[in-house]
């Protein structure tokens, strides 16, 4: 592959009026190069047929995504991803497990990413396909800034981000599901904000917390019962711990932290100053800290049977 | 009325057409500093710029005519992230987008009957000053390899004079930055009195940033960098004043690494305000 930047063509579309996106640039000019080869800009894809078709995947998606189709089942997967907001911002953390079928294809995978200054996005499904998804997206945010000069709302940027999830249905429809979790810091509200995503490319507002892929169960129930209003950073950083060990607990696609080879899930935060990722270190402390303690109860931390002073939702 | 116009002919006139057009802007500055390379133009607008981002080490400054230049940097930035997209960050160079550059006005001056009227410069932030590169590509297509400065658009000649004489390898920031006002006062047309914030675009490519190193210097920081390069930068005794910068490297670093936080590129000057906010 590979194309002649000199030729003409090139040039020419580098040169024409066009749209801030770079996406909808290359959906013209380089279609091959977007994610899934180019089915952000396939048309065959009619609503009419979406609706023959039915949206068997939509269910695939909110469920777990590790067993996904049999198209998908030798590619690699990623698993659980948990986010959050707290006193100032918003916390993204996963586990750094890829499975394919039942075997583990990587140890250390990264799942969440730093999508620009003042946001984050995790991906949980088809890791091939997601993080393709990711890289556009985050190339796309920083191209518009470019050729902008400013950056898009956290809405705008949501939005964008759908509009890549629904290029790849017609993936998702044979198996390849990938779906994102998006979140940022919106400087008008002055708080964090988090996004699901269907492979509709629906788009859904959670408030205070969530969780996506096929650990994403066990750790909403975690998250349910540790989750408090308005928490400071250090809370979040440690309930988003215990989630993922929740959720690897109970989900044999998602890794617990690994003790013996030093790896932690990959924690982000985005505030005011902007994303922040822990470093090795401090997710460690946080991780082994959550460790030390399911020592003495397996379980960790035991929520009351009735509901005391302390409000919870 | 001559039916005939012969080749030589027509190349100077557009060249002629062009040079006029360009000269009679302002100037740019371009100078490498100890830490990065810093971009310096007179423009009192805030949301036209004469100097923008390309790329993650790489920064784009231009003079002439506005929409043109602009077309430009556009096709710039689309060139630079979908050769980054398709291979790796680390194959976007400024060397291949001067290349490209000087194709596309080369093509331009030679087929079209109105050239440009821009000149351009790409610069590249490198790991040590060594390996910082500046490039200037002029209306006709025609690249020069810079070392240590620019003076482009305006009067060029009178604003490198100026340069040549005082730039000094490894100058911090603030010299840097005088000595860039102090050439611009110097053109015929330039008052001395513009050397005010509001009057100025300025732009580094910080060698010690990651990611993104391109960021605009504006509102107080700039302020502080002007009043540390204003005494003397009007008149001669500008090598006086810029030899004692109070406090510049110390800010410059800290500017530096708090940026370096959030990570937030360009325009961040505005958006990190805002978030602050």
């Amino acid at each position: 592959m590979g194309f002649d930047y000199f030729g003409e063509r090139f040039t020419a579309a580098c040169m024409g009026t066009g749209t801030s996106s770079f996406a909808d640039f290359l959906t013209v000019w380089a279609p091959e190069l977007l994610p899934g080869g180019g089915q952000l800009a396939a048309h065959g894809l009619t609503a009419q047929r979406l609706a023959a078709q039915g949206l068997a995947a939509q269910g695939l998606a909110a469920q777990g995504l590790a067993a996904g189709g049999a198209a998908a089942h030798g590619l690699p997967h990623g698993t659980t991803i948990v986010a959050a907001d707290f006193d100032g911002g918003v916390i993204m953390a996963g586990d750094r497990r890829s499975t394919a079928g039942s075997m583990i294809a990587q140890r250390d995978i990264e799942k969440v990413f730093r999508s620009d200054g003042f946001s984050c996005v995790g991906i949980a499904g088809v890791a091939g396909i997601g993080l393709e998804l990711v890289r556009l997206f985050q190339l796309e945010l920083e191209h518009y800034e470019k050729l902008e000069g400013r950056t898009l709302s956290l809405e705008g940027k949501a939005n964008r981000l759908s509009a890549f999830v629904r290029g790849n249905l017609g993936g998702a429809m044979q198996g390849l599901v990938v779906v994102p979790l998006f979140a940022g810091f919106d400087a008008e509200t002055g708080q964090g904000r988090i996004f699901s995503y269907d492979v509709t490319g629906g788009r859904y507002e959670e408030h205070k917390f969530h969780a996506i892929g096929s650990g994403s169960v066990f750790a909403r129930g975690s998250l349910k019962k540790l989750y408090r209003d308005g928490m400071p950073v250090e809370d979040a950083v440690t309930v988003c711990m215990q989630a993922l060990y929740d959720a690897a607990d109970d989900d044999s696609a998602t890794g617990g932290p690994d003790m013996t080879r030093r790896i932690f899930p990959v924690v982000a935060t985005v505030t005011a100053d902007g994303y922040r990722r822990l470093t090795d270190e401090e997710a460690g402390e946080y991780a082994q800290a959550v460790v030390a303690e399911r020592m003495d109860s397996p379980a960790g931390p035991l929520a009351p049977v009735r509901q005391t002073s302390q409000q919870n939702e | 009325m001559p039916f005939y116009v012969s080749p030589e002919q027509a190349m100077k006139d557009k060249a002629d057409y062009a040079r006029k057009g360009i000269a009679r802007g302002r100037s740019g500055v371009v100078i490498q500093y100890d830490e990065g390379i810093l971009f310096v133009a007179p423009n009192p607008s805030r949301a036209l710029h004469k100097i923008s981002e390309i790329y993650d080490r790489i920064a784009f400054a231009a003079v002439g005519r506005y929409n043109e230049f602009e077309n430009l940097r556009v096709a710039g930035v689309r060139y630079a992230d979908t050769r980054g997209y398709q291979y790796d960050r680390a194959d976007v160079t400024a060397r291949g987008l001067a290349n490209w550059y000087a194709q596309i006005l080369g093509t331009i001056f030679t087929e079209s009957n109105k050239p440009f009227e821009v000149e351009i410069v790409v610069a590249e932030v490198g790991e040590t000053p060594d390996a910082d590169q500046i490039y200037r590509i002029t209306f006709d297509g025609s690249v020069a390899d810079e070392h240590g400065f620019v003076a482009m658009g305006g009067q060029a000649d009178q604003v490198a004079t100026v340069l040549k004489e005082r730039y000094a390898d490894g100058m911090e920031l603030g010299r840097a930055l005088g000595l860039a006002l102090a050439a611009l006062a110097g053109q015929s047309n330039g008052e001395p009195g513009e050397a005010s914030a509001s009057q100025l675009e300025v732009a580094v490519l910080g060698r010690a940033r990651g990611h993104r190193t391109f960021r605009r210097i504006g509102g107080a920081r700039l302020d502080e960098l002007l009043a540390a390069a204003a005494p003397g930068s009007g008149r001669g005794s500008g090598r006086k004043a810029a030899a004692q910068p109070p406090g510049d490297s110390a800010g410059t670093d800290s500017a530096g690494t708090d940026s370096g936080g959030t990570d937030s590129g360009a325009g961040s000057g505005d958006t990190d305000g805002g978030g602050a906010g």
